[in-house]
């Protein structure tokens, strides 16, 4: 390995290398380099060390240090029930949150059905996996699994009867409620949102009218007026002595508001396809549907997932206005529960634990959303 | 083959009617309109059916009935004898009022923080990236709630509020700050304002005029800023102040007096806000990103500066991308004070639902609802629309 040229020197004489000096690597260069780099650099990073200092320690020792997460001896026994008055003052009370944890996930549902919730969620899970990640050849399966099978057998699941307990919507309540709210609403807006999709890129001026005006109004008006207005007017639209309960009026509100927005996110897939491809499947001899079921849906569709999801999202967090027309959500029976004497005061807490658990269902579902856009960025997306 | 060849007048005639795309497009559309027409007539008459059940006439008589019910915060006079109409137009201006201060607020914040995402500054731009991805995963409505209960709670009484220099005042009843009360000579003050702000344009005119003649270059920011500010200041000192300051008063168990941002109105204010700049400052960071960076070198190496080249250069273009969906979220602001209603805020929601409450009148109620946010959707859109046109790229 001896070098023989004349400008180095031999191998035993050679100083080993000098690290390079600390201003051009290492740590401090990089802070040079990315907090100190000009005088606006360094009041902006002064400013957020400041901030910083200012906001996470008071809040990590609120939430985890200073924080009450175990019963007292007497609780633990059961010779009295929790209440605030168990937590320090000053931190956190996620006891709260452990005595009411099976409220606020299941609501009043009762304790000896639970199993038949989390079974029919789990069957929601295993189809939006397959529908969105699973193995292609089986797709086709997937979706009629998850649009036609899945709501018929987690309705039955849910609601009881045929060899199962009934349990009535009255008591259901908490994170199921949500879920089911959402679900619901995705299940039923996207074949809609479709059909008023294609209407509003169709020919016939009436059916494109129609479904301008469907789509503009409830983009139009808030989420919250559409839902009061299905709670108090479809009782009026519907022939006297039909009843119908405040879970299906609100399930119908939320998915007219939802439908609407689903169509522009499809109508944007179905404007990235290329003339062309309409224009081929015509030469193809397929009539409309035919074009549209083969050719068309299924790359304006793979495109607008990612759209789709984000509709998904924000409509997921949109559920915890069913609070305000009376409906025991997550957001309500968390709140259901500072009314009890025993928890006056707990309002913080309890808002915080809200928080995290809406956060890290949106914050991972917007990752995956991401994922996908990447995944199915594969070159031929638009003109 | 005879037959395929008969010509377009034959082919008509040989196919079967159904398979005729023209009659098929009447077809479909006929049954599209009797649908509709049909559902209509179903819920209508259903609907007169139910309110003759229920004894509820159909008008709009009700908005004249004295109201009965008063609330905590109008921009008009209202009290408990004011009509329901009366109270509807305070709700559409509590409304109309929280909306243009978010709008300003959210603007604000989100272009700071999409910029700041995009500083080079490591520690800013992470903050700015965990203020984005905390605020915009979590409900509206949570971040409401937990905010009145901050402000309501944790802000001192009265008697302990936090003054600043006994000026402005801040407690769990909202925040007090003086109010300007004008005095006799005021309208003179406002003349030279006018004026200030005439000479401002003639400034720029006339810099404009000489740059493109001379190519020197004139402060028109600076000089226009100070011919709007300084002429005013400097009359009403000559006039000897015509403005008097009405200062909040600790009196009984609360402020009189002054200018009050009520707990509710705030709280209203700062977590809608603070949510939707999360999703303007994406907005921003997505339009500034979109701009490529040949544009920026180009403008370096015309010797532009940094910041002229933000402003000449970049913001320019992507203003043209931010705008629409910037549109779309001022649309969010104005449809989401309605979660006003959770804290008690009075806006057009929380009213038109006492209201509906009171009087039974749902149709009437709710329509007027409908029809006030589809008017304003209406009036927004069309602003936006104007500003995105001015400012769109000029092709030949």
């Amino acid at each position: 390995m001896t070098d023989e040229t004349v400008t180095t020197p031999p191998e035993e004489t050679r100083k080993p290398d000098l690290p390079p000096p600390i201003t051009a690597a290492g740590p401090i260069a990089w802070m040079r380099d990315n907090l100190f780099s000009s005088p606006l650099n360094i009041v902006l990073t002064l400013i957020s060390v400041y901030l910083i200092y200012k906001v996470v320690p008071p809040v990590l020792q609120w939430a985890i240090f200073d924080a009450t997460w175990t019963f007292p001896p007497e609780v633990v026994t059961g010779d009295r029930p929790p209440s605030i008055s168990d937590c320090a003052p000053g931190g956190a009370c996620w006891l709260f949150v452990r005595a009411r944890l099976g409220q606020f996930m299941f609501g009043f549902y009762p304790d000896p059905e639970r199993w038949r919730v989390i079974l029919s969620f789990a069957l929601g899970a295993i189809g939006i996996y397959g529908l969105l990640g699973g193995p292609a050849p089986l797709k086709r399966h997937f979706a009629i699994f998850f649009f036609v099978a899945f709501p018929i057998l987690s309705f039955w699941l849910l609601r009881g009867g045929l060899g199962l307990t009934p349990v009535p919507t009255e008591l259901w309540g908490g994170f199921m409620l949500t879920l089911v709210i959402a679900l619901v609403g995705i299940v039923l807006s996207l074949p809609i949102g479709i059909l008023l999709a294609l209407g509003r890129r169709s020919k016939l001026p009436i059916v494109q009218l129609v479904c301008v005006i469907v789509i503009e109004v409830v983009r139009g008006v808030p989420l919250i007026t559409v839902m009061f207005m299905a709670n108090i007017m479809l009782p009026l639209f519907l022939p006297p002595g039909m009843d119908v309960n405040v879970l299906l009026r609100v399930l119908v509100g939320t998915t007219l508001f939802v439908s609407a927005y689903m169509a522009e996110v499809v109508r944007g897939g179905l404007q990235a396809i290329p003339k062309g491809q309409f224009e081929g499947a015509m030469a193809m001899g397929l009539g409309y549907w035919s074009m549209m079921r083969l050719i068309i849906l299924p790359q304006a569709l793979r495109i607008s997932i990612p759209g789709i999801v984000n509709t998904f999202i924000g409509f997921f967090k949109d559920t915890t206005l069913v609070s305000m027309v009376g409906l025991y959500d997550f957001l309500n029976m968390v709140k259901a529960g500072y009314k009890d004497a025993n928890w006056v005061g707990v309002e913080i807490s309890g808002y915080a634990f809200c928080a995290i658990v809406y956060w890290i269902c949106c914050f991972s579902m917007s990752r995956y959303s991401m994922y996908l856009e990447r995944k199915l960025h594969t070159g031929h997306k638009k003109r | 083959m005879a037959e395929i060849s008969a010509g377009p007048s034959g082919h008509s005639a040989a196919i079967v009617w159904w398979r005729d795309e023209r009659k098929r497009a009447l077809l479909w559309q006929v049954l599209v309109v009797a649908g509709v027409i049909a559902a209509i007539w179903f819920i209508a008459s259903n609907t007169i059916e139910n309110l003759r059940t229920l004894g509820v006439p159909l008008g709009l008589d009700f908005l004249d009935f004295p109201a009965g019910f008063a609330i905590s915060f109008s921009l008009i006079p209202t009290d408990l004898d004011s009509s329901i109409g009366r109270l509807i137009v305070a709700g559409i201006l509590n409304t109309l009022l929280a909306t243009a201060i978010c709008v300003v607020l959210s603007t604000f914040i989100g272009f700071l923080v999409g910029v700041l995402r995009l500083s080079g500054n490591y520690l800013i731009s992470r903050l700015a990236t965990v203020y984005v991805e905390a605020v915009r995963n979590v409900p509206l409505l949570v971040q409401l709630l937990f905010w009145y209960v901050a402000i309501v709670k944790f802000f001192p009484n009265v008697r302990q509020s936090i003054s600043l220099n006994d000026m402005v005042f801040l407690s769990n009843r909202g925040i007090y700050a003086p109010r300007p009360v004008p005095q006799d000579d005021f309208s003179i003050v406002l003349v030279a304002l006018a004026v200030g702000i005439a000479i401002a344009f003639g400034i720029r005119r006339w810099a404009k005029r000489r740059q493109e003649a001379t190519g020197k270059q004139f402060p028109i920011g600076l000089s226009a800023l100070g011919a709007i500010l300084l002429l005013p200041i400097l009359v009403s000192v000559l006039l000897g102040n015509p403005v008097e300051w009405e200062l909040p008063a600790l009196q009984g168990f609360n402020f009189q007096g002054g200018i009050v941002l009520q707990p509710e109105l705030a709280t209203l204010v700062i977590g809608l806000s603070i949510y939707t700049a999360a999703f303007i400052a994406e907005i921003v960071r997505g339009g500034i990103l979109a701009i490529s960076h040949g544009q920026t070198e180009a403008a370096y190496a015309l010797g532009l500066r940094p910041s002229r080249t933000l402003r000449l250069v970049i913001v320019p273009q992507a203003l043209r991308i931010i705008v629409p969906p910037l549109t779309s979220q001022y649309l969010n602001i104005a449809k989401n004070t309605t979660l006003a209603g959770a804290i008690a805020y009075p806006d057009i929601f929380s009213i038109i639902g006492t209201s509906l409450n009171q009087t039974g009148r749902a149709v009437e109620n709710i329509a007027i609802m409908m029809g006030f946010f589809l008017l304003l959707s209406l009036i927004i859109s069309w602003f936006m629309n104007w500003y995105n046109r001015r400012i769109a790229l000029v092709e030949r």
